[in-house]
């Protein structure tokens, strides 16, 4: 009796043991955005089609990155997907530390993805990253106090246009600054605008042969006139304004402009959120007079496949399901198509649903515009067009944003930190061997 | 006129300590305020302190998106397993210090306290790499075993400062009566130093289930406490406070309400010694 009771059990036991092998499940690192939180929301959708299970590690932007560069450099092995940028994508792909996403299916259309994303997110022609979501940066800018200031914002406005203006909306009594951009130290927040900044002003991070070029008048010209445009018309304290900041300065209608994140565009013309949600115009990122290149970056948020694990195939799968043209459609389909995630693929701009949403158009003008092998109007030996792809960029620009930022604080003149970030830089970049 | 004096200072020095306890306790205060508000109402200007229309949407959502138990039934494991596993350690080591101390005594304690010093991600990679070895990665084993150790110098001081206070007589005593050694820990030191030993037990859980780096960063899904929970509402694109600020008071509630019922220990213990 109790030899039967055994065999029930074990059988019982073998039949859950095999249940539990057979049922996948696989990893997701990924940050915290309002796209990916999304995205997590409709996960069910995927087990129930293909039965493989996701587990997500949602963390912040700085702190995911820190954490899934940990276990790629170890290969710790705790992610199957990683949500990684166009900065660390080409590093990786090239140290062999990700699986090449080729052999995609027919039905995924990977030559629909917008070209720049493409190339951002590949090392020698190989895609190793899928991306979920793209962005460049653009002007946002309020209609009602550009007509009050007399002034039309044109659809490509120089920096020289965007200051008067700026000047002209400024109106200290109301609160209002004519102007609100990030200042705050890191190389992702302050340090992306600035270096855009320069690049539109002609000036490069470093030249052929790897010299870094804050000695040269294009890093000067363009670090003073930020300076003393923000003096003029920028909100008090802008040293410490990023990405979050601003927004809540332009949402509660404290910014006459706002050049940021093209993904902005969706919170700032959100009633729910803006006070100022109607009001909202759009333009591409200026330029200095006379150079051909505008502050405007590039940037995706993509899903790479570590090597080494255990479940390619299944993160594969999610991959092409959560980057797929079907995935757009559902989110459409749901949430409306001011909601989809943008910036990743050709098609949605074709499509006359997406066309009608108000920043789309400018949102696509001002990514084709950005182009990452060639960031900047004299010649680089780097790709990247806020960020130089090499390893030593993270550390080496967050110090530079620091002393910049020491600037815009008043603790320093802008001679003093571009000296020092020459100097800084110049050491590093002898000690790694450049 | 003495005595109005005394009376006098007496209610500044009280006005005094109320309004320090309310500077420490209003960011607190700001964040369980927040997390009533809605997105908009979080970063309004001038902020909003009570006239606002409260709504409990913000918890309503970090429920639905995470499962908030079991990221609490980590940290209650975490915080609790290494505290317990380091009291056990510190209590003989402490003992050792404080009745047969050695000629290197003060400068083991100043060396099991300058391994504080040190920053953490410094010793990340080589951690990191020993979990994998170990199979230790995102288990909650491994994190109680890290935090004991972080811990540790910080028990031992403090139980060597309450065992110092307590007689060596009454031990040699115990000990003229036939005690063995483990019977004098037991039964006669362990009792005589429980209030010691009951503050340094809350003051290392609150500091293990606060713990942050090593709790982010050794962690994915299966052993990720509260830390993680509140790390994942954080976003530096996109105006998420209210969200974070329901997190981050769901994730303080428990120690909050932990510290506030046990805050005589904690302050008799803090203080233990420090007035002869």
């Amino acid at each position: 009796m109790y030899l039967k009771h055994a065999l029930r059990a074990a059988t019982a036991m073998t039949f859950v043991a095999t249940a539990a092998a057979h049922a996948q499940s696989i990893t997701i690192a990924t940050v915290n955005n309002g796209d990916m939180i999304r995205m997590q929301g409709y996960t069910d959708k995927f087990t129930e089609a293909t039965g493989i299970d996701v587990e997500w590690v949602t963390l912040e932007e700085n702190v995911l990155r820190q954490r899934v560069t940990t276990d790629i450099t170890t290969k710790g092995g705790q992610f199957d997907i990683m949500t990684i940028g166009m900065y660390e994508t080409p590093i990786w792909g090239a140290n062999g530390w990700l699986v090449p996403l080729d052999g995609m299916s027919a039905e995924y259309d990977v030559d629909d993805i917008l070209p720049a994303m493409a190339g951002g997110l590949s090392h020698e022609g190989t895609l190793y990253a899928a991306p979920f979501y793209g962005e460049s940066s653009m002007i946002m800018y309020r209609t009602d106090l550009m007509e009050a200031a007399g002034l039309e914002m044109p659809e490509a406005p120089t920096w020289q246009f965007v200051r008067e203006a700026a000047a002209a909306m400024t109106d200290r009594d109301n609160d209002i600054n004519g102007i609100c951009l990030r200042g705050k130290a890191g190389w992702g927040e302050g340090g992306a605008f600035i270096t855009v900044t320069g690049n539109s002003f002609g000036a490069r991070w470093f030249d052929e042969d790897w010299k870094p070029q804050f000695d040269q008048p294009e890093w000067k010209e363009a670090l003073t006139f930020f300076v003393d445009m923000m003096s003029e018309s920028g909100p008090a304290g802008y040293a410490t304004n990023g990405f979050n900041e601003n927004l809540s300065l332009f949402q509660q209608g404290k910014c006459g402009m706002w050049i940021d994140a093209t993904v902005a565009a969706s919170f700032v013309t959100n009633p729910d959120d803006s006070t100022v949600a109607d009001k909202v115009g759009f333009a591409l990122a200026p330029n200095s007079e006379g150079v051909d290149k505008r502050a405007n970056w590039l940037w995706a948020w993509a899903l790479a496949i570590p090597a080494g694990t255990q479940q390619e195939d299944a993160a594969k799968q999610f991959i092409e399901w959560a980057t797929s043209k079907d995935y757009i459609e559902l989110v459409a389909e749901n949430e409306g198509w001011a909601n989809v995630p943008p910036g990743a693929r050709t098609s949605l701009y074709e499509n006359p649903n997406y066309k009608e949403v108000p920043f789309a158009k400018m949102t696509l003008e001002s990514i084709l515009m950005a182009d990452p092998q060639n960031c900047c109007a004299q010649p680089t030996p780097y790709t990247g067009i806020q960020f130089v792809a090499i390893p030593e960029f993270a550390g080496i620009a967050t110090q530079v944003s620091q002393e910049f930022s020491a600037v815009y604080a008043g603790q320093q003149t802008v001679d003093e930190a571009l000296a020092k970030a020459q100097a800084f830089t110049a050491e590093e970049m002898e000690a790694a061997g450049y | 006129m003495a005595r109005a004096v005394t009376t006098r200072r007496k209610s500044l020095n009280t006005a005094l300590a109320w309004a320090v306890g309310l500077l420490i306790f209003f960011p607190i205060l700001w964040t369980i305020l927040t997390s009533f508000k809605t997105e908009a109402q979080a970063i309004a200007s001038p902020p909003l302190f009570l006239n606002f229309n409260w709504t409990l949407e913000n918890y309503a959502i970090v429920q639905e998106r995470s499962d908030y138990m079991r990221f609490l039934w980590n940290s209650v494991i975490i915080a609790g397993g290494s505290t317990i596993l380091g009291v056990i350690i510190a209590v003989p080591a402490a003992w050792a210090m404080a009745f047969v101390p050695s000629k290197r005594t003060k400068d083991i304690l100043l060396w099991m306290l300058s391994t504080k010093m040190l920053p953490a991600v410094g010793v990340l990679y080589p951690i990191y790499l020993l979990f994998i070895r170990l199979g230790l990665l995102d288990t909650r084993g491994g994190l109680v075993v890290v935090l004991m150790l972080i811990n540790l110098p910080i028990i031992v001081w403090m139980l060597y400062t309450y065992f110092r206070e307590i007689p060596g007589e009454i031990l040699e005593a115990a000990r003229m009566d036939g005690a063995t050694l483990k019977e004098e820990i037991l039964y006669v030191l362990t009792p005589m130093a429980i209030p010691g030993i009951a503050s340094t037990v809350l003051l290392n859980f609150i500091l293990a289930w606060n713990e942050a780096f090593w709790t982010l960063n050794l962690t994915a899904v299966d052993a990720a406490p509260l830390t993680a929970f509140i790390a994942s509402y954080s976003s530096p694109e996109g105006l998420f406070f209210a969200k974070l600020s329901a997190a981050s008071t769901m994730a303080i509630a428990p120690i909050l309400i932990l510290g506030w019922f046990s805050q005589k220990q904690l302050v008799r213990g803090l203080t233990f010694g420090a007035v002869k």
